[in-house]
């Protein structure tokens, strides 16, 4: 669903084109690295929704994982069989992309990880994923925008890129960002329209069968083959939106931190397992990663890619082959700048006993945690601020170490 | 707090341009007193009148169309001349005036040479530096748009900011009621603002007969009806000029604006009306008589003689031949019953209550067409509250609607006008005389479902990450949200997602 957007926002884009002048970009962090000197870019990926983590790096080992994924459990074998990590981890078949640049060691994966959030609201999961507070409800500003703030200031310093229509929230605060946003950016996707189109079926039958019929017609009227192919506009908007922010971060007086959100991640239904719903969204983020590596060139080597969720799902699926709201789940992390080939995770295994509240993935990983290690070894921020400023009251999470080569 | 939840959504939707954001508390007074809520806005005197800055009268407007219209021509010729050399036909077209009257203007991305090569969705690094735009030929700054844009902004900011919206929705169904298009070329254009502010405003808390005759001696109708051309075949113009008759505006005075179709009106009856306003017309950029663009009676153009129109004889006594007629049509009984069925779709449902329509048509003829009353008869009805919401806001409704939950006075109109073009409501631009169809057919169509939804996934993905839509929720519907739509809010992935399915949902869709 792919719409032109120029005419209707025409003003905000100008802005922010024209405010996006490179030569503002005054200075840059200082990076006190022993190994010489390092120009290092950050860009940090929110997928909203809530990524199934048991269905993206599935702990095939696990001997309880096939029974609670049941349907859309994958498999090393078969059609489309899952791509092996390590001995007990594969990773979805629809990721070809990260599978390689795991060979490469230039990607890794952290399992069974969360935020600090227990409940199961998207709206305050996201809050404290993005905000770096340890509860919801702090929205005004967010951890990547504050620890930009507490860079050292060397000569040249530089803002935040936010890609997309508004800054997400982990971006938000004090130190200047600057926004951009691809000329074409999906407008009601899929998953709006089927929840809509669920919602009147309830509430308003007339409307439901006006909306049903116009998402129809626009089927036809772009040539689709009406199966229904859902997010197949969004996989070319995902890989769309990161090839133009890679063209910009790749600039030699470019942003060296940038933020987005692809959403669309919230699993309830149909939410297939190698193929299917989940499938086309991981092909997606697959699809951009490769274009953040192609498009920052040389700059690769110096990136650290961070690709994080709310919250997981749910271990065992529903009644209707998805997954609901849950806990433990992944985060991964790609570049060249990445101490890959690795799944880093303090299993706690899918036993009934060991799930979380007897039914999510426990987390074992503060994500904070990474996050913080990402921060220390890739940007040089001090364990103190980070403790305090960036992720208030969380000096008990420490980084974790070695996750940058 | 909240005594009557419904009544709320009855009063902020029905009646008015829903909830405002913020710390409003539009919901919670709409709750404790409905009717109050409403009725409050009534009672303002002149709350109907926009007096903004910088917006003209109709005379002055004309002054400025011409003077655009003639430093075109000048410099449209100058750039002939300069041009005979180096042929370069693409340079002019901004310039143009095509028959409709609206300005070609070339978008923003072709007109830069540097997004006009990239690809759609690539960033296009030149333009970040310095959107270098290559000159474009001395142009006269396009007056005829910045009106309009004027005119909308101030229209715009005045329903998005008011208490109710009673007042302003009235104003959008007596301006479609009696409308013109702006389409129908510059004057129009330029007019569209100042007709319904000077013709329709004053009036509709005031009454019908006024508003009917402000309408019909409104420069602004009178070009979109071609009644500057209809000379009386008898008439010293006629004579000399070999013409007569254009019955167009004679016919939709019956048809659309009084009487309505079947109410009791014949061929000869158009034909009589058309004479006896001939002669009624406005002064044109030479104006002898008068200031251009202001009203005038050209007895040179009028049918001399009596004229028999439903039956009663009306003395050729000039103007006032005409001001004669209309005022008994606006008495009459078919009108009383045509406008009191209009308001009741207009504001409770397509195929309103009976009961409702018999006593707003009593309402209009025993207060000889005082509108303040028959809105206060609606107001005070039964129906209109016990009626369910089963009306589909229009595209106009839907977007205003939203900028006052979201709480964004607009400071540029563009926004809501393409919108409203893409949802097929272009702002003072029906494609006919009969106005926009005010019916779910009309606006509860496929496309059009599918274009709200992308328009509101579009405002939600700029807006949405700052509000939280459980609380906009409350603001829209509080206790009278439906737990479907509570449960699809709340189960939303994202703010955005939330805050698009927030503006789609029964709840700020229906009124």
């Amino acid at each position: 669903m792919e719409r032109i957007t120029t005419s209707l926002l025409p003003s905000r884009r100008q802005w922010m084109l024209a405010g996006a002048s490179f030569a503002a970009w005054a200075y840059l962090p200082k990076f006190a690295r022993a190994a010489g000197y390092r120009d290092p870019r950050l860009i940090v990926v929110i997928l909203r929704g809530a990524l199934d983590g048991l269905a993206t790096v599935a702990p095939i080992g696990d001997p309880d994982y096939a029974g609670l994924h049941g349907a859309i459990a994958l498999t090393v074998d078969g059609p489309h069989p899952a791509l092996p990590l390590d001995s007990f981890f594969a990773l979805h078949p629809s990721m070809p992309e990260f599978a390689r640049m795991y060979r490469e060691q230039k990607a890794a994966v952290i399992h069974a990880v969360a935020t600090p959030y227990r409940e199961r609201s998207h709206f305050d999961g996201q809050d404290v994923l993005e905000s770096g507070f340890a509860g919801p409800g702090r929205v005004q500003s967010g951890w990547l925008n504050r620890a930009i703030e507490a860079l050292p200031r060397g000569p040249r310093v530089s803002g935040g890129l936010a890609v997309g229509p508004t800054a997400p929230l982990v971006l938000r605060g004090t130190a200047p960002i600057v926004g951009w946003a691809p000329v074409t950016l999906p407008q009601a996707d899929d998953d709006t329209a089927m929840r809509l189109v669920d919602l009147y079926t309830h509430r308003d039958p007339a409307l439901a069968s006006a909306l049903s019929q116009g998402l129809k017609l626009e089927k036809v009227a772009f040539g689709d083959d009406m199966k229904p192919r859902p997010g197949g506009n969004q996989i070319a908007a995902m890989r769309q939106v990161a090839r133009g922010a890679a063209k910009l971060i790749a600039a030699d007086d470019g942003p060296r931190i940038a933020a987005l959100a692809f959403d669309g991640w919230d699993t309830h239904a149909n939410e297939g397992g190698a193929v299917g719903r989940l499938a086309q969204l991981l092909s997606g983020l697959d699809g951009a990663l490769a274009e953040f590596e192609a498009g920052l060139g040389p700059r690769w080597r110096d990136t650290v890619v961070v690709v994080a969720t709310e919250f997981g799902r749910t271990a065992r699926i529903n009644g209707t082959q998805g997954t609901d709201h849950g806990t433990g789940t992944i985060a991964l992390l790609a570049g060249g700048a990445v101490k890959g080939g690795r799944v880093i995770a303090d299993w706690p295994t899918l036993k009934l006993a060991s799930l979380y509240q007897g039914r999510d993935l426990a987390p074992t990983t503060d994500l904070r945690a990474v996050f913080k290690g990402v921060l220390t070894d890739h940007l040089g921020l001090n364990e103190n601020v980070l403790g305090g400023v960036v992720f208030p009251e969380s000096a008990a999470v420490k980084p974790i170490k070695g996750l940058i080569a | 707090m909240a005594r009557d939840p419904q009544a709320a959504l009855v009063a902020l939707n029905r009646f008015g341009f829903g909830a405002r954001g913020g710390a409003s508390g539009d919901f919670v007074n709409a709750a404790s007193d409905p009717r109050g809520f409403v009725k409050a806005e009534l009672l303002r005197p002149n709350g109907a009148l926009l007096e903004v800055p910088g917006l003209l009268a109709t005379p002055a407007l004309a002054d400025a169309v011409f003077a655009y219209q003639d430093e075109v021509k000048r410099t449209r010729e100058a750039a002939a001349k300069s041009e005979v050399a180096s042929e370069q036909p693409g340079q002019t077209r901004g310039l143009s005036m095509d028959a409709a009257g609206m300005p070609v203007t070339v978008p923003p991305a072709a007109a830069s040479p540097s997004a006009g090569t990239a690809a759609a969705g690539e960033p296009a690094p030149a333009m970040l530096a310095a959107p270098a735009k290559p000159a474009p030929p001395q142009q006269p700054p396009n007056v005829v748009q910045k009106t309009f844009r004027a005119e909308a902004l101030a229209r715009l900011q005045r329903a998005v900011l008011a208490d109710c919206g009673i007042t302003e929705r009235l104003v959008a169904f007596w301006s479609n009621h009696f409308c013109i298009s702006a389409a129908k070329g510059e004057l129009a254009r330029m007019w569209a603002g100042a007709f319904e502010r000077e013709a329709i405003r004053p009036h509709v808390l005031g009454r019908f007969a006024d508003m009917l005759k402000a309408v019909e001696q409104h420069p602004a109708m009178l070009f979109f009806l071609d009644n500057q051309d209809s000379l009386g075949p008898d008439s010293r113009a006629g004579q000399n000029r070999k013409r007569g008759l254009n019955e167009n505006l004679a016919r939709e005075i019956m048809e659309l604006h009084t009487l309505g179709v079947g109410g009791g009106y014949t061929q000869e009856d158009v034909t009589s009306l058309a004479r006896i306003i001939t002669g009624w017309s406005f002064a044109g950029r030479n104006g002898r008589n008068a200031a251009p663009g202001s009203f005038v009676f050209n007895v040179n153009a009028h049918q001399p003689g009596p004229q028999t129109l439903l039956g009663k004889i009306y003395q050729d006594n000039g103007l006032a031949q005409g001001e004669a007629a209309l005022a008994d049509l606006a008495r009459h009984a078919s009108t009383a019953k045509f406008i009191a069925t209009k308001l009741a779709r207009h504001f409770v449902a397509d195929d309103p209550p009976p009961a409702l329509v018999t006593r707003l048509e009593a309402a209009f003829r025993t207060t000889d067409g005082d509108l303040k009353a028959v809105t206060l008869a609606l107001l005070d009805s039964d129906e209109a509250w016990s009626a369910p919401l089963t009306k589909i806001r229009s595209p106009y409704e839907f977007l205003v609607a939203g900028g006052r939950l979201l709480a964004r006075v607009p400071e540029d109109p563009g926004f809501y006008l393409n919108s409203l073009n893409t949802l097929g409501q272009p702002l003072w631009a029906p494609a006919g005389p009969n106005g926009f169809a005010d019916s779910n057919a009309m606006w509860a169509a496929p496309e059009g479902m599918k274009l709200r939804l992308d328009i509101s996934a579009q405002l939600a993905s700029r807006l949405g990450n700052n509000l939280d839509p459980r609380d906009l929720l409350d603001l829209v519907a509080g206790g009278a949200t439906s737990a479907e739509t509570r449960r699809t809010i709340e189960r939303a992935e994202s703010r955005q997602q939330a805050l698009a399915l927030l503006l789609m949902s029964p709840e700020f869709q229906r009124r």
